[in-house]
């Protein structure tokens, strides 16, 4: 029995790293300048080739992809960690509005710091995104505090999400000229213009959550059968939910800082890896989530550059095609089985 | 005398709203203390109190004399197990990974289970029967079977003292014997100390140590069963207006027919315990005698006749009780006969069929 079962867990992690793998080097390799694998053999082994290859390899596509990597699994992780929070399989950071309470706070800092021509920083971004997420996090569990179903609270959220956008518009119109083509792309959500600037400092974000995410794995299973039980188990209930609060909107704060709001990543992968891992152990849950999101953005990522190409798709138009659906299928299968 | 656990001028509520005050429980290792009262009394309240999820609004609560609000999460896990009636939210578990989550205290930094953790996890499964179902999705079996499982959980916590409130509401009567059984087993074996609320008077008697009655803001009675179950006194904890029960045999009656008695009912020896209950049913009163107040009719009879002519224990019927009773009986259209032979000692029972079939009275058997 418990060696079946780890058989599941390891034909699963080497089937999305495999996933991880394969659409890397597809996002790599495909775009308005086909890139061979040869060529990025020969570029990753430092032989000199032809320069506008190295060039869109090394200034645009691996940035790229390796962000869609790390913001990709940041976010199915965010997702993850609210689920759990909540007791709510359709939480999520975009649908309890805290992408866009992020992002209203990163528009409004923006605007106000290039009005005075202040250049922002990647950490700039970061804390300003993070402000906006707790925000809206404080909102929401004010909500969660009152409403004890879990679709109301989802609409919570959604209304949330809607006056963040309202004022971020609100403020995108005031902005300057040229200030608006930048915001109106991001606040869209994109992954274009990536540098390896954003890449560090994103990965340095990430890992470290990812790790004090990981540290909790063991509180966190015993959180998932209850407070009751699990403050009987022993967890420190007040700060375990403190850190699950903290540590969500971090990630989710970090992916709003450098690609804007991206819907129903954050919900959708976390069912998806449940389902192919077969188990909630929070050990397993929590690489799984990170490398099942990656795949999920790059996946959509490489359809949101290559479908309508040379037009760039704003990349939550294809999350929500492929992430919508598993929404409704969870709803539709939780109905099924309450009436059981 | 050192008591293992122990509440001293305990207070306990909501939002710092005192419901029960100055409760005072001494319970020595391995006794079973069980909480009764009405519904709402504030059981649950109690035992989430104890058990460190509610904040003492006033006392204390000591464990082997150290106070259970100042120990730390893990140091209690590893002494206090707890089975309360709030469902376990589980996605994909079995019930074998259910139980295997009370080695949680026990596991290293990323809860992982040894062999030896296994071995206890089965061990637990195979004492309260839910080996078949180890493998059983815990969202989809029966409210009984969930209940095993959360036992068998709380088993393989080791814990020394455990609470539970209701375990045995979803058991059917097979299960709630071994169940109590299993609980004086770990008793025995480990000293196990159990604090648990029940609903079934006639298993609080049996199983219980002592019983803590709570009623209104205060502990009414804390004492052992013989001094709980006293006459008269459930009616009183429980305010029952309708129907009657008896704490001796810890049985309960319906509410007895009302008006003119129309039927006599010759029994005794247990003979005619069923017709007084069918006659209830039928909303007929009678009278019945002559009975013994040892008798096993004695304690129905008393609950469901409209009047009892009934003897003292082991004293021969007097002449003027069977005058008593031949006059109640010509008063009553019909007598029924729950005897078809006398013993000796029921010569009087004999006397009064005689007596009843020379008054022309229309005679039933039982």
């Amino acid at each position: 029995m418990h060696k079946d079962r780890k058989y599941r867990y390891i034909l699963a992690f080497i089937f999305l790293v495999t996933g991880v793998l394969f659409f890397v080097v597809l996002n790599v390799c495909i775009g308005s300048v086909k890139i061979s694998l040869s060529d990025i053999l020969s570029n990753l082994s430092g032989q000199q080739s032809n320069m506008t290859v190295s060039r869109i390899l090394w200034n645009i596509r691996l940035p790229r992809t390796v962000s869609v990597m790390i913001l990709g699994g940041a976010l199915a992780l965010a997702g993850y960690l609210l689920q759990t929070f909540f007791h709510n399989p359709i939480a999520g950071p975009f649908v309890l509005g805290i992408s866009s309470g992020a992002k209203m706070v990163v528009a409004l800092v923006m605007v106000f710091l290039m009005g005075r021509a202040v250049k922002v920083t990647s950490a700039a971004m970061i804390i300003a995104a993070f402000t906006g997420a707790m925000l809206s996090m404080g909102f929401v569990l004010l909500l969660s505090r009152r409403i004890k179903g879990m679709s109301m609270l989802v609409v919570g959220g959604v209304m949330i999400g809607y006056i963040c956008s309202a004022v971020t518009e609100l403020v995108v119109t005031f902005a300057d000229d040229a200030d608006i083509v930048n915001l109106h792309n991001w606040s869209q959500g994109s992954f274009s213009g990536m540098t390896w600037e954003n890449v560090k400092v994103m990965s340095v974000v990430v890992f470290i959550t990812f790790v004090a995410v990981f540290i909790l794995s063991k509180p966190l299973s015993a959180y998932q059968l209850g407070e009751i039980y699990a403050q009987n188990m022993g967890v420190n209930i007040r700060l375990l939910r403190v850190s699950l609060v903290v540590l969500s909107s971090v990630l989710s704060a970090c992916v709003v800082a450098f690609a804007g709001p991206i819907s129903f990543v954050g919900i959708a992968t976390p069912h998806l890896v449940k389902k192919l891992l077969g188990t909630t152990k929070p050990l397993c849950m929590i690489p799984a989530c990170f490398l099942g999101g990656s795949v999920f953005c790059l996946f959509c990522d490489l359809l949101a550059r290559t479908m309508l190409a040379p037009t760039e798709l704003s990349i939550s138009t294809v999350t929500a095609v492929f992430g919508a659906p598993v929404v409704l299928w969870i709803m539709a299968k939780r109905k099924k089985e309450r009436a059981v | 005398m050192a008591y293992y656990f122990e509440a001293r001028q305990m207070s306990v509520g909501y939002q710092g709203e005192p419901l029960i005050r100055d409760i005072e429980i001494a319970l020595e290792k391995g006794e079973i203390l069980t909480l009764i009262g009405p519904n709402g009394a504030g059981k649950s309240t109690i035992l989430k109190s104890i058990a460190g999820q509610l904040k003492l609004l006033g006392g204390a609560a000591y464990l082997d004399k150290e106070e259970i609000a100042g120990m730390s999460g893990s140091q209690l896990s590893q002494k206090m197990a707890v089975v309360f009636t709030e469902k376990l939210k589980t996605e994909l578990m079995t019930c074998e990974d259910v139980v295997a989550t009370g080695r949680y205290p026990y596991t290293g930094h990323f809860g992982i289970l040894s062999e030896s953790d296994y071995d206890v996890v089965n061990e637990a499964m195979e004492l309260v029967h839910v080996t078949e179902i180890k493998d059983k999705d815990f969202t989809k079996i029966s409210d009984g079977q969930r209940q095993r499982v959360m036992l068998a959980r709380a088993i393989c916590q080791e814990p020394q003292i455990i609470i539970m409130d209701e375990p045995t509401s979803y058991l059917d009567v097979k299960y709630k014997l071994e169940f109590l059984s299993v609980l004086q087993n770990l008793r025995s074996k480990k000293g196990l100390t159990v604090i648990m609320s029940l609903h079934e008077l006639e298993l609080a008697k049996r199983v219980s140590d002592r019983i803590l009655c709570i009623n209104g803001e205060y502990v009414e009675r804390f004492g052992r069963p013989e001094e709980i179950f006293v006459p008269g006194y459930i009616e009183k904890l429980f305010g029952i207006e309708t129907g009657s029960f008896d704490e001796e045999n810890c049985s309960m009656e319906l509410e007895k027919a009302t008006g003119e008695p129309e039927v006599f009912v010759i029994a005794g020896g247990g003979s005619g315990r069923d017709v007084y209950r069918s006659l209830q049913r039928q909303g007929i009163p009678f009278i019945t005698g002559i009975i013994y107040e040892n008798d096993l009719d004695y304690p129905v009879a008393k609950a469901l006749a409209a009047q009892v002519v009934a003897a003292k224990s082991f004293e021969p019927v007097g002449d003027e009780l069977l005058e008593a009773a031949k006059e109640k009986l010509s008063a009553c259209k019909k007598v029924i006969c729950c005897k078809n032979v006398f013993g000796s000692f029921e010569k009087a029972n004999e006397e009064l069929q005689k007596f009843a079939k020379a008054a022309g009275k229309q005679i039933s058997g039982g």
